[in-house]
């Protein structure tokens, strides 16, 4: 770029030039082209349709938990679509790139593509997916008519999706980090990388981290306040137990993230030295400090899906859940024990034999209270009348699959086997084993299951079931291989290999990602084909598969209110004991509800970060200070509204309950 | 929640007395103080992080400054009655907005706020001094994680004003109702939270450092 | 976990019933004890220290820290209103998952760095501090 003042067009787009958009790189721009023509249709679409209005009053600045947690998802399937896509292409890479192929991804792409792809699945999926369940569910199963803070909601919400837009704009704009998901120093330091790529990683976390903690400060809130009058802790669904305990541990874990990305950031932007390798830093610190946040984090993700598996296990079983107090201990001892273990991953730093110990056994004693929780789940099949429809399917697949995972973890919490595996693909297929299988396949569980609460209407279990069998099937060639090429000593993140005999397995995994390719594609059509659908698959009942929980008392879609009268709890399975007392929705004696307003405060606050984020990657600092002025003055006009309420009348309520009670 | 709770729950036993709904107004409590609690404590947890980064990092001064040498224990003194008194003149607030004392809150406040910059302004004459005799955060991993501790609890201090001028407009405008009075007590616990955490740092950091 | 206590004055003026405001008790009388409490354990170190009256470490280091670990008591209880009935407990509770999680990383993590430390280069590591 040419200017007459340097200084001004430094101060303007600081480092970044047209050098830094790679449009010599085929495959991005390729990939540019399909997502403007996408975006273009989408926009196009939503404007020829003139919903725009309709989009930012009913959904963009609402503060209904129901429309958040719905939002919080479809960006959850949206960035698996491109969280998967860069795992088909290191698959593709891996399968193809012996001896003297060299494969068809260059080592500066390849390694953003698994930085990418971990920061994105961890982040950008399963983070979304679980915050996006527990928003949807756990106020209806506690009887709640929002959640306490409900504008806080909303803007941790619109913060995690600035964080995936920046991470995002990394691929057309400048590149994204080659360090790996978790970017250890000295290679994230600044000599090693740099690019603006450790730095879109950094602002892309902290952006969508601070959405987090907020969200988990909020869900606690909640569950602590705003429960029905009898539901005590112990008649709580165990979903709100879990969602409960995973947000604890979110309010106690980010934080440590947040604090250990500020150290890395001042390392890059202040010359200061934490993780140097001069000057008295030291770059293990980092790595100690990202596994405090890092291992409760693996809980925060499993554990509300361990909380779907068991309401789904009881409700497709008819059975009261098998050991609901012992669930919940083992809830709260995983909980706790997830803070004592994170040197496992890095047994090999040399910390010695004491350390390690202490951490290994520690290791060893949470698969204690898991596997507690396996035998609750199998002593509520047992006996059961289990109904397999597709959420039930999923609990199966789970089942089988995490004890392997399970299994395979306890291996490697073992010091001297890890010296072995260590950054092996042993390792890889372990974690992948254990979050696919235990955080994914819970969520699809999850979305099969309260879909019809959400829209009124079940998704196609044909389909569905197509794409669960495409994805366990695809699962197993995927991963087995891994666990095979591990033990003989592949180290993760390789791009080329020399020794032909290995090929083989690398193309059984890569058949295995194209499988499940196929059961990805099986559940976009299940979408579309479930919506078409919609009339033949419509529930009227608000409860079709029998739940035990409040969720299902409501109508389907709930009401912004969700309960006209608030429920009162007798017992833990409520609303299947409201069904055997014959209990009748009431018709009459409507009262105003009260209700917060909507805004678009979360919006604007949200844009401001990313652009700032934006900003700070890229050494815009007059834009970037702009903008930080203009976040604090939005937060602080935000503070002058007091009129945040309203209320729904009580002849509207009646409208509204008439109208569900004749559907 | 409401008394309901304890005359309905104690007749579960008797299956015809079940009442499946609350068919009065329902309110939840007000959630803002135990939120604002829940937020304290993720705060501590970054503090905790940069204490362990002092902890770990503290004494590795790479031939530059020990801590003996460049920390200065009578500005630190100053610094902590200054802090403490902003404590207890906080307090002071809390007794008059009780008594919605609007007049006396809002003077008990700015005192408050005058002893809050006060502690900034001998901080950041601190910091400078440190910057021009060679000893900045760039210096040695120690300085690093000295001034990041000490900063980030600066940092703090100053929303803490930021969000005192904030309340002394709310209030002046619309007076002790209920709303403003929450967020009052919410800036009381995140003032004294401070407190707690200058309490760590001047005898993690300050004392414990003079004497290595 | 206990269940919420129910409300002396549910007189319908919900802000004021509900907000948890009017529920934390303050006094002079506290605030006064607090700030004696709190200057004492402040005045006391800082004078031993600087009066070079501590001249060792070991010992010293530790005296600090109680001194600082009572002074923090003081402020939650005193400037705080830190209870165990304060919002049914949870602040209560919160307050000592936090501690211990505190206690957790702060501990573990020099434990965890000081063994690397010992066991890596001890030799190499001694040598490149006593550069200049």
């Amino acid at each position: 770029m040419t200017f007459h003042s340097p200084d001004l067009g430094k101060l303007i787009f600081g480092r970044l030039t047209l050098d830094d958009i790679p449009y010599h790189e085929p495959i991005l721009i390729f990939t540019f082209l399909g997502v403007a023509i996408g975006a273009i249709a989408v926009l196009g679409a939503i404007t020829y349709y003139r919903k725009w209005g309709y989009l930012w009053s009913e959904w963009f600045t609402s503060v209904d938990h129901k429309k958040i947690g719905i939002m919080y998802i479809v960006l959850a399937l949206i960035m698996l679509l491109r969280g998967f896509a860069d795992a088909l292409m290191m698959r593709g890479q891996q399968a193809i790139a012996f001896g003297a192929h060299e494969g068809y991804l260059p080592a500066h792409h390849y390694d953003q593509i698994f930085t990418a792809h971990g920061t994105i699945m961890i982040f950008f999926v399963a983070m979304p997916f679980i915050t996006g369940l527990i928003n949807f569910v756990m106020p209806l199963q506690i009887g709640s008519r929002d959640v306490a803070f409900p504008f806080l909601n909303n803007f941790s919400f619109w913060m995690t999706v600035s964080g995936a837009v920046l991470v995002m704009a990394s691929l057309f704009i400048g590149v994204f980090a080659r360090t790996g998901w978790l970017a250890y120093p000295p290679l994230s330091e600044l000599p090693a990388s740099p690019d603006s790529g450790v730095d879109y990683w950094i602002w892309g976390l902290q952006i969508a981290g601070v959405g987090t903690t907020l969200s988990g400060i909020n869900m606690i809130a909640t569950i602590v306040k705003m429960r029905a009058p009898g539901m005590t802790m112990m008649k709580m669904p165990i979903f709100t137990w879990t969602a409960l305990l995973a947000n604890v541990l979110i309010v106690a874990a980010f934080p440590v993230l947040t604090a250990t990305l500020a150290l890395l950031a001042l390392d890059r932007y202040a010359g200061t030295h934490f993780f140097t390798n001069d000057l008295g830093g030291n770059y293990m610190m980092y790595v100690n400090l990202i596994w405090v946040w890092g291992h409760p984090e693996v809980y925060i993700l499993v554990l509300p899906a361990f909380g779907v598996y068991s309401e789904v296990t009881s409700t497709f079983s008819r059975k009261r859940l098998f050991g609901y107090a012992s669930m919940v201990y083992a809830t709260v001892v995983i909980a706790v024990l997830s803070y004592l273990v994170w040197l496992h991953h890095f047994f090999t730093m040399g910390s010695g034999a004491s350390v390690n110990s202490f951490f290994g056994i520690t290791t060893m004693i949470i698969s204690i209270p898991t596997g507690a929780k396996i035998f609750n789940w199998m002593f509520t099949m047992y006996r059961g009348r289990i109904v397999y429809d597709v959420p039930m399917l999923w609990v199966v697949a789970f089942i089988v699959t995490f004890v392997i995972g399970g299994m395979t973890g306890v291996l490697l919490a073992v010091p001297p086997a890890d010296f072995e595996l260590h950054n092996s693909l042993f390792l890889i297929a372990h974690f992948h084993n254990v979050i696919i299988g235990g955080v994914l396949f819970g969520m699809f569980a999850g979305v099969n299951y309260w879909f019809p609460k959400a829209f009124g209407f079940r998704l196609d279990p044909f389909w569905g079931k197509v794409s669960f069998w495409f994805w366990v099937v695809g699962f197993y060639f995927a991963f087995m291989p891994l666990y095979w090429l591990g033990l003989m000593g592949v180290t993760r993140r390789l791009r080329h290999f020399d020794d032909p005999s290995l090929q083989i397995w690398f193309e059984i995994a890569a058949f295995g990602a194209i499988l499940i390719l196929i059961g990805i594609a099986a559940m976009i059509v299940q979408f579309a084909v479930s919506i078409l659908h919609r009339d033949k698959l419509r529930d009227t009942t608000g409860d079709p598969w029998h739940g035990r929980t409040l969720e299902w008392s409501t109508s389907s879609p709930p009401p912004p209110y969700n309960f006209a009268f608030t429920p009162q709890v007798h017992d833990i399975d409520t609303w299947w004991q409201m069904k055997q007392y014959k209990w009748r929705r009431p018709v009459e004696g409507f009262l105003p509800i009260h209700m917060p307003k909507n805004t678009g405060t979360g919006v604007y606050l949200a844009v401001l970060s990313l652009i700032f984020g934006f900003a700070m990657v890229w050494y815009m600092w007059l834009i970037a200070a702009i903008s930080f002025v203009a976040l604090l003055a939005v937060a602080i006009h935000h503070t002058f509204n007091y009129d945040r309420d309203y209320y729904i009348p009580a002849d509207e309520v009646g409208r509204v309950e008439t109208a569900r009670a004749g559907a | 929640m409401s008394d309901m709770t304890m005359t309905v729950s104690g007749g579960s036993g008797a299956e015809e007395a079940l009442r499946f709904h609350v068919a009065e107004d329902h309110h939840p409590e007000n959630a803002t103080l135990l939120g604002f609690w829940l937020y304290l404590m993720s705060d501590c947890l970054i503090f905790a992080c940069l204490f362990a980064a002092y902890g770990v990092l503290g004494r590795e001064y790479a031939g530059g400054p020990s801590a003996k040498e460049v920390l200065e224990l009578p500005i630190v003194a100053l610094n902590t009655t200054l802090l403490l008194l902003s404590s207890i003149t906080y307090g002071f607030a809390v007794l008059e907005m009780q008594q919605n004392r609007r007049g006396p809150m809002m003077a008990w406040l700015i005192v408050t706020w005058f002893l809050g910059a006060g502690f900034i302004s001998l901080e950041l004459t601190e910091f400078m001094h440190l910057v021009s005799i060679g000893a900045g955060p760039g210096r040695s991993a120690f300085l690093s994680s000295f001034f990041t501790l000490v900063g980030t609890h600066g940092l703090h201090v100053t929303s803490g004003l930021i969000w005192m001028i904030v309340l002394l407009v709310q209030v002046g405008k619309k007076g002790l109702i209920p709303a403003n009075k929450r967020r009052l007590m919410c800036l009381s616990m995140f003032w004294h939270f401070l407190d707690v955490v200058w309490v760590g740092v001047f005898s993690f950091v300050y004392l414990m450092g003079v004497l290595s | 976990m206990s269940d919420h206590t129910p409300h002396a004055h549910d007189d319908g003026h919900h802000e004021h019933a509900h907000d948890g405001v009017e529920q934390i008790h303050v006094s002079l009388k506290g605030y006064m004890t607090g700030f004696a409490a709190a200057a004492f354990l402040t005045i006391l170190p800082f004078w031993l220290v600087m009066s070079g009256a501590f001249s060792k470490t070991g010992p010293a280091d530790a005296f600090i820290l109680l001194f600082a670990a009572v002074q923090i008591v003081v402020h939650m209880v005193y400037f705080l209103h830190l209870n165990a009935k304060s919002e049914g407990g949870w602040n209560m509770l919160a307050l000592v998952f936090t501690i211990v999680l505190v206690v957790i990383t702060l501990s573990g993590s020099i434990w965890i760095m000081y063994h690397l430390n010992q066991n890596m280069m001890p030799s190499m590591m001694k040598d490149v501090r006593s550069l200049p």
